[in-house]
């Protein structure tokens, strides 16, 4: 009998060898002449468990990990015996971490082959585009709206209310773009889904489409993405042999296809105009809106542009109900989201769960606190533009209203953990440098003021006239968020002000803070 | 000087670049498309092509000229034989990749965003991976490295210098 093996492909499991335990799982079933089949899936997102290997058993998928090459060959005989092994975790599906999840958007990454559309389809793939077919454009825009839908990819707008936009607005071509340029740190949710279930974006794609009567969409990949670019590539060619994209997508009266476009190392190009600009081969500065890209979008077309996870959320309220989908959450934050646990901690890896999980529960129940050992003192929630929160704030929900009250925001979705080795004056600096890095550089405030922002922490750090020099700081951050066009300039200084108002010892000549920090 | 290994890349010939160009010209706003492929082939942008895509393009010199300096992938000239990318974003930050960066540099004689004087490695910050749960996290010719520490910098050092 053919043993039958799961090993991901997912970029972040090979960065950590799945690929040479994937070889030397054959090499060792060759050398023993046991006939064993390895699917190459996305996965699960417990990295700290990466490479974690499965196998198929009559009760169900039992996972090992973290696999080595060098153990390779004992685990193979562990899985042949359906014995014990120091790295066996049981039923993949019952792995605690794993099934304390509400996995909406993230139910097939990591369980299917994602080269494999038979795969998608027997796993309730493209039962969303089916149904949106028979309901037809207004029911599909009523069901995106009544799912409470937002737009995932930071800024929390209503993705009904933005695709009925274009689809009232009258052109002879409407384009749907996929904003997949995932620049925060600490993000990682839309190179899993392209990875592990890209279908499931080409079908959130092809709803849009028909929602709003667009027949051309392009998924702007980053370029620090080739496992993500390669995998949807294969998927979309895969959809347009059995006639998902091209002419028909799924019925006779429509045609939509789909193109990649790799990014060039940018981060601004993530911001939607940007982006828009960037793919019609610009420099990628930002535009002033209005118009916006619903009305005057791509090639001055109406355009929707969305988040991955924001089309990869739609499948599912299309195949379930909108209510299905609203039933989960909190306030105006609903449904599901898939949180990305990064930096030092222990079980870092995708936690997709309905808003309104804390903060503490998610850093330290969840993700098991720091990997290091040491105290939790700072987490950077929602990128390099987010604010860093103390423990003092780990009540907090997660909700896009809850955390904005408290000066933060969500954003993708990533949450940093420090260790209490942290120096939140050279983190707060970082910020400032990063923007002054990646500005577009249309805004004064944005370019000139991020550069002063770097000069003047490192004055404070000097210990050079500090309290002047703090007020300085405030002082450009002020200029920054009133002055700037877009959240790059103008969302700086939360990362900047958060540092300095929760963690303000660390603020002074390095004397004190190093005591500070004993 | 010529580098004293055999380069990935072929040496800069404009009827290949012109080959290059006409292939992706008639795609919506192709100038990065095109800007990737001549990178792809000779490692950087070399200087020549730039009129050549504006011509195909239908652009000015200084529009293509833009859009090759505005983003950090496009390099006016080759890298070194080997190019480490470590990751200097927030989450390998707190996982200790500032530690492992000033190693690498320290280890090579060179800071972020050179190359050593043999030419055999570039050393260059990136802006995140999508690593994060598996930080630090670094890209050597491409290939993904996670889980980075002391002893795979100096493995890689050591490999890419012989
Ligand atoms: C500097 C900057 C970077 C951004 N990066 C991204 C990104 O990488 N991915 C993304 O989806 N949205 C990003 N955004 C937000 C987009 O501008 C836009 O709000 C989003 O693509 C809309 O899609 P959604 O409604 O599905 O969230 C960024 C915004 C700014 C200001
Ligand atoms: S805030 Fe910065 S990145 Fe945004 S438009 Fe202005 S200069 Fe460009």
């Amino acid at each position: 009998m053919t043993l039958r093996l799961y090993v991901p492909r997912d970029a972040g499991a090979v960065a950590v060898g799945a690929d040479e335990v994937a070889l030397a799982l054959e090499q060792a079933a060759a050398k023993r002449s046991i006939a064993i089949e390895i699917i190459r899936t996305g996965s699960r997102g417990l990295y700290w468990l990466e490479p974690m290997v499965e196998f198929a058993t009559p009760a169900g998928r039992v996972a090992f990990g973290p696999v080595t090459v060098a153990g390779a060959p004992a685990l193979l005989e562990a899985m042949t015996a359906d014995g014990a092994h120091p790295l066996r975790l049981g039923l993949a599906d019952e792995i605690p971490w794993l099934k304390r999840q509400t996995r909406l958007t993230f139910a097939r990454c990591g369980v299917i082959d994602p080269r494999s559309l038979d795969h998608y389809r027997a796993h309730g793939g493209y039962k969303g585009l089916k149904r949106a077919l028979s309901l037809g454009p207004d029911t599909i825009l009523a069901e995106v709206t009544a799912s409470g839908l937002r737009g995932r990819g930071g800024a929390g707008f209503p993705t009904g209310i933005k695709w009925k936009t274009v689809a009232q607005a009258m052109a002879d071509r409407k384009y749907i773009v996929c904003n997949a340029d995932e620049g925060d740190s600490g993000t990682f949710a839309d190179r899993m889904i392209m990875e592990g279930d890209p279908f499931l974006v080409i079908e959130g794609m092809t709803i849009a489409a028909i929602a709003v009567g667009a027949s051309k969409g392009y998924i702007y990949i980053r370029s620090e993405y080739p496992h993500a670019v390669e995998a949807m590539n294969a998927a979309i060619s895969a959809a347009r042999r059995a006639g998902y994209l091209g002419r028909r997508t799924g019925d006779a009266t429509r045609s939509f296809d789909l193109e990649v476009r790799v990014g060039a190392g940018a981060y601004v190009c993530g911001e939607e105009t940007s982006l828009l600009e960037s793919l019609e081969g610009r420099r990628g500065i930002v535009r002033a809106k209005p118009p916006l890209p619903a009305h005057h979008g791509l090639f001055g077309k109406p355009t929707v542009i969305n988040n991955v996870l924001s089309f990869a959320a739609v499948p599912f309220v299309l195949t379930e109900g909108a209510k299905a989908y609203a039933d989960f959450g909190m306030g105006r934050s609903r449904g599901t989201m898939p949180i990305q646990l990064a930096g030092n901690i222990r079980r870092g890896g995708l936690f997709e769960t309905a808003f309104g999980v804390t903060l503490g529960e998610l850093v330290d129940e969840i993700g098991g606190g720091t990997l290091s050992g040491r105290p939790v003192r700072a987490v950077q929630v929602g990128g390099p533009l987010g604010a860093y929160f103390p423990r003092a704030l780990f009540d907090t929900p997660f909700d896009y209203e809850a955390f904005a009250a408290r000066d933060g925001l969500i954003g993708h979705g990533g949450i940093v953990v420090f260790d209490d080795s942290v120096d939140m004056a050279k983190q707060a600096r970082f910020a400032m440098e990063f923007c002054a890095i990646e500005s577009c550089g249309k805004c004064t405030p944005c370019r000139i003021g991020s550069t002063r922002g770097v000069e003047t922490i490192d004055k404070i750090v000097r210990g050079e006239r500090v309290a002047e020099n703090r007020a300085v700081v405030e002082d450009l951050c002020n200029t920054m968020k009133l002055g700037s066009l877009c959240a790059l300039g103008g969302f700086t200084p939360y990362p900047v002000m958060s540092a300095l108002k929760h963690f303000s010892e660390d603020f002074g000549p390095a004397p004190t803070r190093l005591q500070a920090a004993e | 000087m010529t580098p004293p290994y055999e380069s990935r890349y072929e040496p800069w010939d404009p009827a290949r670049g012109s080959e290059i160009i006409a292939e992706h010209a008639k795609r919506e706003g192709a100038t990065l498309v095109i800007l990737h492929a001549l990178q792809e082939a000779f490692g950087h942008i070399p200087e020549p092509a730039i009129p050549m895509v504006a011509s195909a393009l239908n652009l000015s010199r200084a529009e293509v000229y833009g859009v090759f300096t505005f983003y950090h992938d496009f390099r006016a000239k080759p890298a070194g034989r080997h190019v480490l990318k470590l990751c200097r974003a927030e989450a390998c930050q707190a996982a200790g990749g500032d530690a492992l960066a000033a190693r690498a540099e320290q280890k090579l004689g060179i800071a972020l965003g050179n190359t050593t004087a043999d030419e055999r490695l570039t050393l260059e910050p990136i802006y995140c991976l999508g690593l994060c749960a598996t930080a630090p996290s670094a890209m050597l010719d491409g290939r993904l490295i996670g889980r980075l520490n002391e002893a795979r910098i100096d493995a890689i050092v050591a490999e890419t210098q012989r």
